[in-house]
Formats: C-alpha cells, structure tokens, sequence
C-alpha cells in the first residue's frame, strides 16, 4: 500500500512544479526578494515557512465549521501570528542562537501571502490531512525556488554557498579570482532576484507550454 | 443542532473566546519561559563583550565562535574586573553595570539627561581593556555592539550585532571579515576623538593602513555601514571626558 493515495501525493507534488506558488500563482514574492542574497537565511525561511503553514493549514481546518465567515480574515491571521510567536518564543528559550537567526523573518511570515492564500483556498474546505499534505507541498514548492534564487544570488553575487568560499578567495586572489574573475555585486541586491525569478519562470514556461496564459 | 454561524452575536462571542484563548496562551507561554529566555540574554551579552576583548573560540579564519555557554559567567567573572558607570569625566563602579540598558541611556545621554553609561574594565595576559557598548541605528532597525580600547585609544577588537538588517548585505556587520578590519585601528587622529569610518573607496581593501582611521565597507550595505561609522563616532564622544583621563600617548 502506497503512503498516500494518488491524491493526496498530488496535493504535495503540484505546487512543487505545476503549481508552483511563486512561479505561477506569483505570490510570496516579497520575502523571495528579501532574503535570498544567501543560501543560508533562504533556507531557514522555507523551513520556518513550512512549519507554519502545515501547523496554520491545520489548525485553520480544524476550526472551519465554526469560524463565522464574516472575520474569518482576522481568525486566520490570529491563528498565524500566534503560531509564529510561539515559535519564536520557544526558540529563544531553547535554542536561542537559532532564533536570533530567524528573528529577521518572523515578520516576513505572518504577513507572507502564501499562508494567507493557502488558509483561505485549501484549508477552510478540506480536513485536517489534506490541510496538512496542502501546507506542505506549498510550503515545499516555495522553499525550492527560494532556494534555486539564493544558490545563484550567494554563489555568483559573494562567491559562496552557506558561507563558504567556494570559488576561491577575491581579496587574495586565487581560484577563479587568480584568472580574472569578478563578483556581480548586483546578484546581491534585491532586483537580481526579481530576474533569477523571471528566468526560473522562463525556464519553466517553456518546458511545459501549458503554463503559458493566453495574453 | 447546527451552527449558525452568520449571526452577529454569534461572531461578537466567537472573537471575543478568541482573544481571550489566544491572548492567554501566548501570556502563559511568554510568562513561562521568560526567566529561560533572560538568562540566555544575559550568556549572550556576557560572550559578546568577551568577544569584543578577544576571549572567544575562534579557529580558523571564517567564525565567529563564542565561549561556550556553560562557562561564560565563569569568564566573564575572570576577565572583567571592574564593572563601572560613568560620572563625568570619572567613573565609579557598578555592580552589573553591563545589565543596564545602554539604548536608553544613550538616547538620555544625547539629550543632555543625566545618564548612567557603562563601562566595563577587562584583564587579560597583563593587558587592560576599557570595553564600550554602541548602539545606534543601521538601515531597517537598531545596530549595536562593544568596542574595546587599549590606554592609547588602538582598537582590540569589535563586536557588532543588529536587529534586522538585512541578511548578505548589512546582516555581514557581524562577520569576522568585518569585524576584524577594526582591531589595531586607531580612534585618534592626532588629538581628536575620531573614531572609525567605515568608508567606500579608500583603497585598502586587506587594510594594512591602521592609521587612517577607516575600514573598507560592505558592498551593498552603504546606510549600515554609515550607521556603523556614527554609532562609534557618536559613543566615542559621550566618553570622551573619561577616556582623556585614561589616554596615555
């Protein structure tokens, strides 16, 4: 017996691709500008993110019948800000380095649209399971894309991946350096992941011609 | 029986529970770990000033490596002699002065206020360290840290830290690269309390020029790094009566 039924593994892989939330439903796109200039702030984020949204899509779901529908805006972002401040509380209790890193983006999470877009879309007309798979194939399809961003934005923009020198040293001159080889200091600043972004989509648009929306 | 969940009193009550629910699990929760949560605010200040004089587990070139936790009051007791507050161009000792919350007397001391300024005296290999804290503003939010100073106003070393800037650009004030650019600089130039700058442009990226008074700046993160250069500046000056009595030329 397979883990999860057709279905519910669809419920995970289709926002990975095919309904990506940031290459295709757009959105999401401030944080992805904000904190991909390395691959290690890009990483924190898509987990944090999918501890959220599987947590938030949950308990949302759970509620659904009993939300009264006219501040059902206000009980999701209730559900989200609380979920994010417990976390950053237990962290900072328990593993306060961590948390010193993620302080940064607890902002950027409860005011990310995806969550919203997810509680309001999937959650509030599903179950709890499906909720949960929804929260993490979002959640997932977010993260790889924020993670494709910071690789070439770290990599191309400092010469580094998660902090280490991977094409030699620019100050010193060897690796790459030695033979004339620059950093783009404009893969560092935000606009360059609007263009990684539009590349991605490119890419993506032209290997499944069915993404295209007639103009 | 079913819910009706479009009435309005239904939805008065409903986000009325609400608050209350969520407001008192988050007021368990914070009250509840809060003494956990000041006591690693308190580790953590303690191994950032030991830092700024030295003390720290730094290997190799790239990381910044504290004193492990579970031995930092017991350094910082070892390494910090004298906790003080400034009295004028004087200072008198303090028990736990660097608890005190340096942005407020900071902002008090600016507006003339009366202000109670740390200042911490450090020991280490027969050497003393008269350590500072900063605080002042970079780019999104608040920017902070501890410079320590030798009696001929030579820089021993930095630490810097920040709330929100933004991580690969002005997130990097706190990285070795940075900071190790201040050790061995001098805050003088001359007779006068220059500070630091942190400058685009002048030249000496491996900055082997210690007397010029500038470190090389971060790409990309201009308005950290001038928040950087007025936060020393702007501290360096609310101390200066004291340090003159300390400086030895």
């Amino acid at each position: 017996m397979a883990l999860l039924s057709k279905k519910d593994s669809k419920l995970v892989l289709d926002p990975l691709a095919d309904n990506n939330p940031i290459t295709i439903q757009v959105l999401g796109i401030c944080s992805a500008l904000a904190i991909t200039a390395e691959l290690k702030a890009a990483v924190v984020m898509a987990l944090s993110v999918l501890f959220v949204l599987s947590m938030g899509n949950v308990a949302i779901s759970l509620l659904r019948n009993i939300i009264p529908s006219k501040i059902r805006i206000i009980v999701q972002l209730v559900v989200v800000a609380a979920l994010v401040i417990i976390v950053d509380q237990v962290l900072k209790a328990f593993a306060y380095e961590l948390s010193k890193t993620l302080s940064v983006f607890v902002g950027l999470i409860i005011t990310n649209c995806i969550i919203m877009g997810r509680f309001e879309a999937f959650a509030l007309g599903n179950g709890p399971k499906k909720a949960f798979l929804d929260g993490i194939g979002n959640a997932l399809g977010y993260g790889i894309i924020l993670v494709i961003v910071g690789f070439f934005r770290e990599l191309l923009g400092s010469g580094t991946l998660f902090g280490f020198k991977v094409l030699g040293d620019p100050v010193t001159k060897t690796g790459l350096y030695s033979i004339g080889y620059e950093n783009n200091g404009f893969m560092i600043i935000p606009p360059a992941a609007l263009i990684v972004l539009g590349i991605i989509i490119w890419v993506q648009r032209s290997k499944n011609r069915a993404l295209i929306e007639e103009a | 029986m079913a819910l009706n969940t479009e009435k309005n009193s239904y939805t008065v009550i409903f986000a009325a529970l609400m608050v209350v629910v969520v407001g008192s699990l988050l007021a368990f929760v914070a009250s509840g770990l809060k003494p956990k949560i000041h006591e690693n605010e308190r580790f953590e200040k303690q191994q950032n000033i030991l830092y700024a004089m030295g003390v720290n587990d730094n290997e190799g070139e790239g990381d910044v490596t504290f004193v492990p936790t579970s031995s930092v009051e017991a350094d910082f007791s070892k390494y910090i002699v004298k906790q003080m507050v400034l009295d004028g161009s004087t200072a008198v000792e303090k028990e736990n002065a660097y608890l005190i919350d340096v942005s407020k007397e900071i902002a008090k001391a600016k507006n003339g206020e009366k202000a109670e300024l740390p200042l911490l005296i450090g020991e280490k290999d027969g050497k003393t360290f008269y350590i500072i804290p900063l605080y002042g503003r970079g780019l999104w939010d608040a920017i902070w840290g501890y410079i320590s100073l030798d009696d001929h106003m030579v820089v021993q070393g930095v630490y810097f830290d920040h709330r929100g800037e933004t991580p690969g650009l002005g997130a990097n004030i706190k990285q070795r690269f940075f900071m190790d650019d201040f050790t061995g600089e001098s805050i003088m130039s001359g007779n006068s309390f220059e500070g630091i700058t942190v400058a685009k442009g002048n030249g000496d990226p491996l900055n082997t020029d210690k007397e010029d008074n500038q470190v090389d700046a971060l790409a990309g993160a201009t308005i950290t790094g001038n928040g950087v250069t007025a936060m020393i500046k702007d501290c360096i000056k609310l101390y200066k009566p004291y340090l003159q009595t300390i400086r030895t030329k």
